[in-house]
């Protein structure tokens, strides 16, 4: 299915090429749910790479992150007409018929910030904002910095379906297993906060009652991190357990400048807004080429490379925020 | 029937006794559960609920339904949280008065639809559940309100406390109860309240400006709620226009309805609303400690609800046996 | 004949005919619709396409078609908020059962005996027990759905491609599931309208005691009712199943309140004794028209969930104003 779609896309493009004044692309980002913050810095990322070069752009959100909600949204927007459906999937299947149709009509579908895993072939190609394989690594190497590695430690995750988080637990359980250097540390329990804060909030205090000892807490979720910070606040044990995972500096900057949270981590998600922006064009416009091992280059980001499966990574590691560099962003 | 028989016979004490046996149940397998600070968890997870099923008490005994209540939260909650944003240098206090009032408003429209038109109010709080939660999206323009927004001494009050170590939101909502129980059944409003639930037609032949009642009982429900959505703020920093609120009213449903309340009016109290509300915070605290899934939760819940009232219908006196099905 | 002086209601002059076909509340739904596309096509160029329109009520025709049966039981004086969650949890058990082996028609067997139980449930509670169906449902439907996610867990089943895709067979260039919409409609707009049995539904909607003394079986009807309704959401949830090509716990979430939306703005009487399918079949069209028309303008969220809230206030607002008006 991607051969046959890098083909139309070439053909297209010969066409276009050839053919009459270059209009703008269109492309509408399909966000999980409105309400998001995460989304708007992602959002703000495609609006101001479109201002810059030849793009419409619209975002637009279902109420509710549920798996179909989205279903709607695609077809209004293949009734529109648009060049480019950039898709942040709220499921990795239930889209398929849909994004079928939009191919069959020649749009041009990315999954952006995460991919639909096991049915990838219905997708043009994924804008991932990091690494994965590596996120895992490098969250228990944080946690680890932080508790002078050893003692028992926690994960507090979003749903027990999360591909994504499911991927980096995974990468958290093979370093920890396998790397020396975290030999004297113990992954004592996973729990499931479902991405609510309600729920997240429960889970930690059961953490923190069933295993006294814990002395580290890795959240990879921004919900999750943010309500264990608040009940470690609120028991002002910050001293006893280190909470870190993925957050947003906006929702965690208090947390880091009282001194509960000592670092976390995460990526920028304007700059894959901004990525997929001008990947989108350019693929739209025949500068660039969605081809395995191919690169491009971006204005601010450098030369990017396509990796296996059409898969894109913003950045190559996660950056961490703590006290020294928590008021440098905006997001 | 002797004193005591009288007492057991009444539905808060079988609350009572579920809740003790639940407690006693779960400190088997996890004895954390019976400590202090599980106590102080489960309060935490209930002063919401709590100040949410007042309101709903009230409603549901004049034989109505507030179905709104979880988008009034939400849009009071908004409000208050965009003028903590957008205007910081106001008192932060000043947020309460702004909640309730904002809270009572839309209450009072839900009223105002009731009366005016004589609409069932349980389609039109179907309806201003959506157009409420639409509103709260319009005015936040669909962002959230950050954690960096809300004012620190608000979201302090869900931790410090002035005795014994409970939050100030807890002590609120005791209050709330406790004013609830003084309304009901210490002022002529309560009573009037009870006696149009218990009988609509003969109410306007008792004396009883239907009209005004009802009025103040929604107004009452909406102001509850917007004070409930100033003290989500308060309990988890921020706000959402998404998520705010979302749902709330079926959790309130679900207290107010084991704690006795009848969908049919009349009948109720705040004693079994206050236990109702404590045993499902002592279910919803005792779950993720005894490892079961969070899926399970939602069927837990339902199965509670219908034991309830299956208890209720068992229990309950046939005198007060009702065949009308009306709903409020 | 008597010589009266007292007006009496034989006297009343009959209403003229025009007046007894227009002046009803399909009417406003049907009004109500035309506006509805008028203002779409305004809104957007990309709205008037019938093949766009078609695609789009396919998206909620399996809702639609357990809207109507429900119309029906609201009729006779009960109200289901279960119907989502029993799709949810019979296609949840349809999709299990042909996971692991067990052939497709017998799974397709034992999905509806699952809608079946559940729709018995409900009577059960509700008839046999006289137990308020409002909250008995209200708490099957968190039951259900707790059930749902406790086999299904949080993952989606997939169903082999022999299956998926019902929405994309065509029958005379309209999608499948919009004929067994109108083909449901049709016939159980004739039962409910010609038939005995629908004349009785009507009686025990209006007067269940009356009814009784004429010889009505009412439980026996509602009962019926209520397994009718189990059966038939079990059977949309297994089309929904067909259309997604995979299914999850949360399948239609907040389903039941646009089942009930549906009937409102069809006209259906929330205490029963009123309402038509063909007032349902317009207000499912009527929704379908105006979200996919807000949608392909690109407006947010926000302002169809305010727009939905209005057009539910202003529908239950109208109806009333013409059952008064009618009213003899």
């Amino acid at each position: 299915m991607l051969n046959k779609t890098f083909t139309a896309v070439t053909i297209a493009m010969a066409i276009t090429a050839g053919g009459a004044v270059a209009e703008d692309i269109d492309i509408v980002f399909v966000g999980k749910n409105t309400g998001n913050p995460y989304f708007d810095s992602l959002t703000q990322g495609f609006v101001e790479a479109c201002d810059s070069i030849a793009c419409n752009f619209e975002f637009v959100a279902p109420a509710t992150a549920d798996a179909t909600s989205q279903i709607p949204f695609l077809e209004a927007q293949i009734q529109r007409g648009v060049d480019v459906i950039a898709i942040s999937p709220n499921s990795p299947d239930a889209l398929n018929q849909v994004f079928q149709s939009a191919s069959d009509k020649g749009i041009i579908i990315l999954t952006v910030n995460g991919d639909i895993t096991g049915n990838e072939q219905y997708r043009d190609a994924t804008i991932l904002p990091t690494d994965f394989t590596k996120v895992g690594a490098d969250q228990i190497e944080m946690v680890g910095s932080l508790i002078g590695y050893e003692g028992e430690i926690a994960i507090l995750s979003a749903t027990t379906e999360a591909p994504d988080q499911n991927f980096w637990i995974e990468g958290m359980n093979a370093t920890i297993e396998s790397d020396p250097k975290y030999a004297n540390m113990t992954l004592v329990a996973t729990v499931y906060g479902d991405d609510q804060p309600e729920k997240s909030t429960t889970e930690m205090e059961a953490l923190l009652s069933n295993f006294p000892d814990l002395k580290g807490l890795i959240a990879p979720t921004t919900v999750g991190i943010a309500a264990a910070a608040q009940v470690v606040q609120s028991r002002g044990i910050a001293d006893e357990v280190a909470v870190t995972g993925l957050g947003l500096p906006s929702e965690m900057r208090e947390f880091v400048k009282d001194g509960t949270v000592g670092g976390f981590q995460l990526w920028s998600p304007y700059n894959e807004g901004w990525l997929a922006a001008h990947f989108a064009v350019g693929l739209k416009n025949g500068s660039m080429v969605n081809e395995v091992g191919g690169t491009f280059e971006v204005p601010n980001l450098g030369t990017i490379t396509i990796n296996e499966g059409n898969s894109i990574n913003t950045q190559s590691a996660l950056t961490t925020f703590n006290a020294e560099n928590i008021d440098d962003f905006d997001f | 029937m002797s004193f005591l028989r009288s007492i057991f016979m009444r539905r808060e004490t079988g609350i009572l006794v579920m809740i003790v046996l639940f407690c006693i149940a779960v400190g088997f397998v996890k004895p954390q559960f019976l400590t202090g600070q599980s106590l102080r968890i489960i309060l935490l997870l209930t002063p919401l609920i709590m100040i949410g099923a007042m309101a709903q008490m009230l409603v549901l005994v004049a034989r109505h339904v507030d179905l709104s209540i979880g988008s009034i939260l939400g849009f009071s909650a908004m409000v208050v949280g965009l003028m903590y944003r957008d205007f910081p240098e106001i008192h932060w206090l000043v947020g309460f008065p702004v909640a309730i009032l904002t809270g009572a408003a839309l209450g009072l429209g839900n009223g105002l639809l009731v009366t005016v038109f004589r609409l069932p109010s349980i389609i039109v709080t179907l309806g201003t559940l959506s157009l409420y939660r639409g509103m709260t999206f319009i005015i936040s323009d669909a962002r959230q309100i950050n954690r960096s927004n809300i004012p620190t001494e608000l979201k302090v009050m869900s931790r410090t406390s002035p005795i014994f170590d409970i939050p100030w939101i807890i002590l609120i909502a005791f209050a709330v109860a406790l004013m609830t129980y003084v309304v009901a059944r210490h002022t002529r409003l309560g009573r009037q309240i009870y006696a149009l639930g218990s009988n609509p037609v003969a109410a306007p032949l008792r004396g009883i400006d239907v009209t005004k009642v009802t009025l103040i009982v929604f107004a009452l429900s909406g102001a509850l709620s917007g004070l409930a959505g100033i003290l989500y703020a308060s309990r988890w920093g921020f706000v959402n226009p998404s998520n705010t609120g979302a749902g709330f009213e079926f959790q309130v449903i679900a207290a107010v309805v084991i704690g006795g309340v009848s969908i049919n009016g009349g009948v109720g109290t705040v004693l079994g609303t206050v236990l109702g509300v404590l045993l499902l915070g002592c279910v919803a605290a005792a779950l993720p400690l005894l490892g079961i899934a969070g899926s399970t939760q939602n069927a837990i819940y339902g199965a509670v609800i219908l034991i309830a009232l299956i208890i209720d219908r068992s229990v309950r006196q046939r005198g007060v046996a009702d065949n009308s099905k009306d709903i409020a | 004949m008597t010589d009266t002086k007292t007006p009496t209601r034989e006297m009343a002059p009959a209403r003229p005919a025009w007046h007894v076909i227009l002046v009803r509340p399909e009417t406003m739904t049907l009004v109500l619709l035309i506006a509805g596309v008028i203002g779409a096509s305004i809104l957007s160029p990309f709205f008037l396409d019938v093949n766009y329109i078609l695609r789009s009520f396919t998206l909620t025709a399996e809702m639609s078609i357990v809207a109507l049966v429900l119309t029906m039981v609201v009729i006779s004086g009960e109200i289901d908020l279960s119907p989502a969650a029993n799709m949810a949890l019979s296609a949840c058990t349809f999709a299990l059962m042909q996971d692991v082996g067990v052939p497709l028609p017998l799974a397709v067997l034992i999905g509806l005996g699952a809608g079946l139980a559940m729709g018995a449930l409900n009577a059960f509670m509700s008839i046999r027990m006289q137990l308020p169906s409002i909250i008995v449902t209200i708490g099957t439907l968190i039951l259900y759905r707790g059930l749902a996610q406790i086999i299904a867990g949080d993952r989606s089943i997939r169903l082999p491609d022999s299956f998926i895709g019902i929405n994309a067979i065509m029958v005379f260039g309209v999608p499948l599931p919009v004929v067994i919409f109108v083909i449901v409609a049709l016939v159980l707009g004739l039962v409910l309208g010609t038939t005995v049995v629908g004349r009785k539904i009507y009686q025990i909607g209006t007067n269940q005691a009356a009814a009784h003394h004429a010889g009505i079986d009412a439980n026996r009807i509602k009962i019926g009712l209520f397994l009718l309704l189990g059966v038939v959401s079990a059977a949309a949830g297994i089309m929904a199943a067909s259309r997604l090509g995979s299914v999850r716990y949360d399948l239609v979430a907040g389903g039941e309140l646009q089942m009930v939306l549906m009937a409102m703005l069809g006209g259906t009487y929330i205490f029963g004794g009123r309402g038509t399918i063909l007032g349902t079949f317009l207000a499912a069209w009527l929704l379908v028209i105006v979200s996919t028309g807000m949608t392909v303008a690109n407006l947010m969220p926000a302002i169809q969930l305010t727009v939905l809230g209005i057009l539910l206030i202003v529908a239950i607002i109208a109806t009333n104003f013409i059952y008064a008006r009618t009213q003899r």
